[in-house]
């Protein structure tokens, strides 16, 4: 039948470009960014970026140093990421070894809407009621801090963290259990002992994904970190993060400046971040034949 | 992940679209011209440019979008730039209005009477800038020294200016924002801003954090603090140590005597006509006054 395989073809055609559209995208993108940031690295030189100050609008001299914006994510993620582990790997082995059928069927749909709030909102949230329980919690003289805006990342990065540790957890083959059982090992040393650790690779790739998502996250650090740009360690200080930079600046900056290709330099700083970690992330989770 | 990716495509490929427009307009109306009294309006059908003040493009904006819907054949492309940018374009007659928010001066003056343009003023709207503190603060006026020690970080505890003993937080804009650049030039006298200052990503925001919280100093555009009511409190001004406090306020600001304040400019070539001259009545009727307040200004009249 070649009338068949013919109209088969074209459909495998098809769903090859439709496939490999996101793959174009993510080329195009890369190459956008490089081609409005390359001037930088011309005319005031990619020096300039490696400042501790990020003022970018002065009438004295502007300086685009994005040491403070990059401390300022970190300290957000890893902050974010150290404080939904435990909800999230606790609550995955709870989920999927503990809690019985009826109780997985009411959590688990709450934790996917978890998910799925928008940021705006969540955002909204933090700003109105978390910014000032942190502020009389810690007795700060502002709630708008790091901390805040890692609590709130946190909330966003549990349900990736729980789902895709379950999802390792509930790989853990059978006879493992079976046989740390017959050894006369109680439930909680099965599963402390013998089904986490063969599922920690699976955790650590969730963790990272989480971490992942939380980078990328821009719209509810803007609103309760209060996006001054100090380089800090302190949970209870502002930051300002790359995301919140780019949202906030990009909408009003004078194409072709100075300042429009250094926010181009701290999209692609960000970019190589975020792939990385998604990178490595697959790569474990394929190593140990996972699918997230 | 996924929203950060499409984040950066959508918001670039608008930009492009904005960017293109600003391109390419000018050159459709910036043709060879003989006479000064040319206006690009008139000889390219019913386009009209408004090119200037980025403080103003929301304004601008909204007064174009009004007046579009009630003339259905007119089309009016509204660009920032900045003010400067926008009297140069009148001067090169590559716009039929011009935005700007502070005042033409003597060189440009002199550049465009060289080139045959007579830039004439129409003042369409004031911008004044209320200082606002948490009710509960004690401090009820400062000097526009103070004001500015306080956002460039050489005072920060409340007691350096008859407060209590707390540590300032101070609550900015962000750097996008005309207010921020209005503020740096005005109060803080083009220094650079604390890095300590918190900058919030909306008025809202301010006012916000401000409300909640005892310690927080911030400024907003006069027409969100007095909606805001007594959620905050708008601090008096002296413009000078020995100055009277000024309570910031549609009258004073109008009056001149609110110093933290400005007149916003729409300049025409000449004695504009047609439908430059419907645009500007358009502003200063009681539907563009609406506009106005609407948007966090103060009407001129």
């Amino acid at each position: 039948m070649p009338r068949g395989r013919f109209k088969e073809g074209i459909i495998r055609l098809l769903l090859l470009m439709a496939a490999s559209t996101s793959i174009l995208i993510v080329i195009l993108i890369f190459v956008f960014l490089f081609k409005e940031a390359l001037p930088f690295a011309v005319h005031p030189g990619l020096r300039e970026l490696w400042g501790t100050r990020w003022i970018p609008v002065s009438f004295q001299r502007s300086a685009y140093g994005i040491i403070p914006l990059i401390t300022g994510s970190a300290l957000v993620t890893c902050l974010a990421t150290l404080i939904a582990i435990p909800f999230g790997v606790i609550g995955a082995v709870y989920l999927s070894e503990v809690a019985a059928a009826r109780e997985r069927e009411i959590l688990k749909p709450f934790i996917e809407l978890l998910a799925g709030i928008p940021s705006v909102v969540i955002g909204f949230f933090g700003l109105v009621v978390l910014a000032p329980l942190v502020k009389t919690a810690l007795g700060l003289s502002s709630g708008l801090t790091a901390l805040t805006g890692a609590l709130l990342l946190a909330l966003m990065a549990i349900p990736t963290i729980m789902s895709i540790s379950e999802d390792a957890i509930q790989a853990v083959p059978l006879s493992y259990k079976e046989a740390s059982l017959a050894l006369g090992a109680s439930k909680l040393q099965t599963i402390w002992r013998i089904t986490v650790p063969a599922a920690l690779p699976g955790i650590i790739a969730a963790i990272m994904l989480g971490m992942g998502r939380v980078i990328g996250e821009t719209m509810a650090v803007m609103m309760v970190t209060g996006n001054a740009a100090i380089i800090t360690l302190n949970p209870a200080e502002s930051v300002r993060t790359m995301t919140a930079t780019i949202a906030a600046e990009m909408g009003e900056v004078a194409f072709g400046s100075d300042h429009y290709r250094a926010l181009f330099w701290v999209g692609i700083i960000l970019l190589i971040v975020t792939f990385a970690i998604n990178m490595v992330a697959q790569r474990v989770l394929k190593k140990y034949q996972l699918t997230p | 992940m996924i929203q950060q990716k499409m984040f950066h495509p959508a918001l670039l490929i608008l930009a492009f679209g904005v960017w293109g427009l600003a391109c390419q307009k000018p050159s459709e109306t910036s043709k060879p011209k003989s006479g000064g009294d040319a206006k690009p309006a008139q000889a390219a059908g019913k386009v009209m440019m408004i090119k200037g003040s980025d403080t103003m493009v929301h304004l601008v904006t909204a007064w174009a979008e009004v007046f579009m819907k009630k003339h259905p054949d007119v089309q009016i492309a509204v660009t920032g730039g900045g003010s400067g940018t926008g009297i140069a374009a009148l001067i090169n007659g590559q716009t039929d209005l011009c935005a700007a928010s502070r005042e033409i001066n003597e060189k440009e003056k002199k550049d465009a009477e060289a080139k045959g343009i007579h830039p004439t003023e129409f003042s369409v709207a004031r911008d004044g800038i209320a200082v606002v503190v948490n009710p509960k603060n004690p401090v009820s006026e400062l000097t526009m020294e103070q004001v500015k020690k306080i956002y460039t970080g050489a005072l920060t505890n409340w007691n350096q200016v008859g407060g209590p003993d707390a540590a300032i937080t101070v609550l900015s804009r962000e750097s996008s924002s005309g207010t921020y650049v209005f503020f740096q030039e005005h109060v803080l006298e083009k220094a650079d801003y604390s890095p300590k200052v918190r900058l919030m990503p909306a008025t809202s925001a301010i006012i916000q954090e401000t409300a909640a919280n005892a310690s927080a100093i911030g400024y907003v555009g006069l027409g969100y603090a007095a909606e805001a009511g007594d959620k905050i409190k708008m601090v008096k001004i002296k413009a000078k140590e020995d100055a009277p406090a000024v309570t910031p306020s549609e009258e004073t600001v109008k009056a001149g005597t609110y110093p933290i304040a400005r007149a916003l400019y729409l300049y025409a070539n000449g004695q504009p006509t047609g439908v430059c001259k419907e645009f500007l009545d358009f502003c200063t009727s009681p539907e563009g006054e609406k506009i106005v307040r609407e948007n966090g200004y103060v009407t001129v009249k």
